[in-house]
């Protein structure tokens, strides 16, 4: 297994609860798509499954180890082999892009490689391949304030890619890009992780892309799994019911939930 | 008039009245006659004085006895404004709260204390730690210069976001590599601005911590005037100027430069 | 993207090649610095050296509390506060001058008549260069050559502090009042009133906070700058504390500069309270 969460709650230190009693388990080389309204846990799940966030209750087995229970370096060593992709790209403006990129494996350097390679990056043809895969090969040598919004997004991808995880979790990874773009950036990472056997797991807001591409749809609600189903399975009326309450009309979130009479068909 | 407004203006007037009352009793207390300041005589003594400062000595060897006395004191400004740039770093990162609490009030007390004692006492002190030379200012200098800056990055790395150094740190990389990729891209360029705009201010400083036995073109000024050398005084000073002009022009043109540089 | 890739050729880093330069200059010149600067380390510990700074510190301990010392150390203490205070009256009564022909904002030539606008800008370009020299030379450079040219004490820090103070507060003067609203102040000049009556009516009223916080602001500052122009002999704490040094009196300096710590201290707590009142 490659990510298993069993019982997990997460209650936040203002009181508040994330999550509740999540039980999810993703085989190796699986593809898994989170979908579900904001504020609904998504990225608080993935957290969990990033090593990043402790639960509260439950227990987490991530690549066949307990990270909670590992000493300081095997702790690393496991994060070093889990990718993620942020939201919101958490990359220093002034950074160059190749720096940013190469970034990705710093879990496997030494801290004098590490130290170098801030001065003088010391893989420039990695980071250029895959920059290349994301189409900003051009760019290896700008700094990422001179980039746009999607562009940093898709540097955040080049460097998940750079790392080559063997658990790739990607939370919302298209939002800033068309329709396009995102198509393209999800079939790079859908063929990375085919060729990998890497473990693909992304929360996304446009429900047909996450049905177009991965064969297993997790419905979060409030906290809750409300459904873990193959792609094909997934009917409108499911839809409906997860994202109720945030049809046209009612305050959009940032990158609202499709409109209800557009939600499209699996088949169609 | 409302009694609020009427008491703010009443307070006015009061500290009005207080600070000159201040004033004139200032001048009392120095018994300074300021007729007499610029009195007659007394300005004679001043023009003769001035006068003697024209023409400076121009003289080779003297020339590079100013010179070299320039070179010294261009030296102890970079040594002084370099090494408290390291240490005033390192002293940051437990000024921030980076390794506990008592780490951060430790450094926090060390780094006001070397703040708050100026420059010439330290200098002073240094004279009789290292003896007279530019050792001593070096050191005074370095000492002041690291609490400024180490107080100056702390407060940039409590400022700066965590996110970056939180993301390197969910990819398993170390302390230092996340420090380093994650938070240094941040703060770098403040921090450089910090320690240029430091540089400027401790050329002066330089020059200033000569006057109790530091070495440079300050030890120099105070010899010749002592001697009432005014010709040879004079040299230094022009010395002195074109020193700090060029420093400034200096560092004005490495701020740009580094403005425009990527991490 | 994959179908249509093709990598780009491997490019080289166009910064490598200046960070190595710069690297390697920056310690190639660590060495002859070194030299010049004297920087030997070793002198600390050079056993001579440490008996005296040793003997000196411990010296520290307890600070000098003899009555006689005390008289002294408050003699000095409310000399360092006239010398401050003096010497900031007079940068104000230069400063304000200056600020006031450097000030653009009042400049009538800039309103009315082409006549006297070449004389105008040359005008304020000499004051203005004028004010830089000023501010260039330290002031303790200045109170020593007071001390050296009129055998001077306290007097000198009190000229030293009203050249090098005036031109700086003449500077921000002028800067404080071309920042503020102009209008009023150029409303009146085309009134034709005079450029005296335009200042106060017009600019000062809006831009007095400023004026004030800044002024006292440089007062705490003067305090700072007496202490240290005392170790060239122009009277007050620092002298006393020079002298405390060249006699190696551990005891005495301590003193000193526990008083100087809690002066310092008035001097902000002052401050603040003047800056709340007079805003």
């Amino acid at each position: 297994m490659s990510l298993r969460l069993e019982q997990v709650g997460v209650v936040h230190a203002n009181g508040r609860r994330a999550l509740a009693a999540v039980d999810l388990a993703v085989a190796g080389g699986e593809r898994v798509a989170l979908i579900g309204p904001s504020g609904a846990g998504k990225t608080t799940l993935l957290r969990v499954a990033a090593a990043a966030l402790r639960p509260t209750e439950g227990r987490v087995a991530l690549l066949d180890a307990d990270p909670w229970r590992l000493g300081a370096a095997a702790m690393r060593a496991l994060r070093s082999r889990i990718g993620f992709v942020h939201q919101a790209p958490p990359i220093p403006p002034r950074l160059r892009v190749v720096t940013a990129v190469l970034a990705g494996r710093l879990g496997q350097w030494s801290t004098a490689r590490a130290l170098r390679s801030w001065l003088l990056p010391s893989d420039i043809p990695g980071a250029q391949a895959a920059l290349a895969r994301m189409g900003l090969g051009e760019r290896v040598f700008d700094r990422c304030d001179q980039l746009s919004g999607g562009q940093l997004q898709r540097v955040a991808v080049a460097r998940t890619l750079y790392q080559a995880p063997a658990l790739l979790l990607a939370d919302e990874p298209v939002s800033s890009l068309d329709a396009t773009t995102a198509d393209a950036v999800l079939r790079e990472l859908v063929d990375y992780s085919s060729a990998a056997g890497a473990t693909f797991v992304a929360s996304l807001h446009a429900v047909d892309l996450a049905l177009r591409w991965f064969p297993r749809i997790v419905g979060v609600r409030d906290g809750v799994v409300m459904f873990d189903l193959p792609a094909a399975q997934v009917t409108p009326e499911r839809l409906a019911a997860l994202y109720a309450g945030e049809a046209v009309g009612e305050p959009e979130p940032a990158f609202g939930a499709p409109p209800r009479a557009t939600l499209p068909f699996a088949s169609a | 008039m409302t009694t609020a407004r009427r008491a703010r203006r009443i307070g006015g007037l009061a500290s009005v009245a207080a600070v000159v009352a201040a004033v004139v009793a200032s001048f009392a207390y120095l018994a300074i006659d300021l007729r007499g300041l610029f009195g007659a005589e007394e300005r004679h003594a001043m023009a003769r004085f001035v006068a003697e400062f024209f023409p400076p000595d121009l003289s080779a060897p003297f020339l590079r006895q100013v010179g070299f006395a320039a070179l010294q004191t261009l030296a102890v400004s970079l040594l002084g404004t370099a090494i408290p740039m390291v240490l005033g770093g390192l002293l940051a990162l437990p000024a921030a709260g980076r390794l506990g609490m008592l780490p951060k009030w430790l450094a926090r007390s060390l780094l006001n204390g070397l703040r708050s004692v100026p420059e010439l006492v330290w200098a002073s002190l240094m004279v009789l730690a290292a003896g007279l030379g530019p050792f001593a200012g070096t050191l005074a200098l370095a000492l002041h210069t690291t609490g400024v800056l180490g107080r100056l990055f702390a407060e940039s790395l409590e400022n700066a976001s965590p996110a970056p150094e939180a993301a390197l740190r969910d990819l398993g990389a170390g302390a230092v590599a996340r420090f380093v990729h994650g938070t240094l891209p941040l703060i770098g360029a403040q921090c450089l601005g910090y320690t240029l705009y430091r540089w400027e201010m401790n050329i002066r400083m330089a020059t200033i911590l000569g006057f109790v036995g530091a070495g440079g073109l300050g030890q120099m000024l105070y010899f010749h005037l002592s001697l009432f050398q005014q010709a040879q005084a004079a040299t230094v000073l022009v010395a002195m100027t074109i020193l700090v002009l060029a420093d400034d022009a200096l560092s004005g043109w490495a701020r740009k430069a580094l403005s425009a540089e990527a991490h | 993207m994959s179908a249509a890739l093709r990598l780009p050729p491997q490019r080289r880093d166009p910064l490598a090649r200046r960070r190595v330069a710069w690297s390697v200059t920056a310690l190639v010149l660590l060495w002859p610095l070194g030299r010049l600067a004297q920087f030997h380390p070793a002198t600390l510990f050079d056993p001579a050296n440490a008996h005296v700074m040793g003997s000196f510190l411990r010296g520290f301990l307890p600070p000098a509390l003899a009555p006689e010392f005390l008289q002294l150390l408050l003699a000095a203490t409310l000399q360092t506060l006239a010398i401050a205070t003096a010497g900031m009256a007079l940068a104000f009564a230069l400063a304000v001058p200056l600020a006031f022909w450097a000030t653009r904002s009042l400049s009538v030539s800039a309103i009315g008549p082409a006549g006297g606008r070449w004389r105008g800008r040359v005008l304020r370009q000499a004051v203005r260069s004028v004010m830089v020299l000023l501010r260039s030379i330290p002031e303790i450079v200045w109170a020593l050559m007071f001390v050296r040219a009129l055998d001077l004490g306290a007097a000198a820090g009190v000229l030293a502090l009203a050249v090098t103070y005036g031109g700086m507060l003449a500077k921000v003067y002028a800067e404080i009042l071309e920042s503020a609203d102009a209008r009023p102040a150029r409303a009146l000049l085309q009134a034709g009133s005079g450029r005296v009556a335009a200042l106060c009516f017009g600019l000062l009223p809006l831009a007095a906070q400023e004026l004030v916080s800044y002024t006292v602001y440089r007062w705490e500052c003067a305090i700072r700058a007496a202490v240290v122009m005392g170790f060239v002999g122009a009277g007050g704490l620092g002298q006393l504390m020079d002298q405390s040094f060249k006699m190696l009196s551990g005891g005495e300096v301590s003193s000193i500069a526990l008083v100087f710590l809690a002066l310092v201290m008035l001097a902000d707590a002052i401050s603040l309270a003047l800056r709340k009142v007079l805003a």
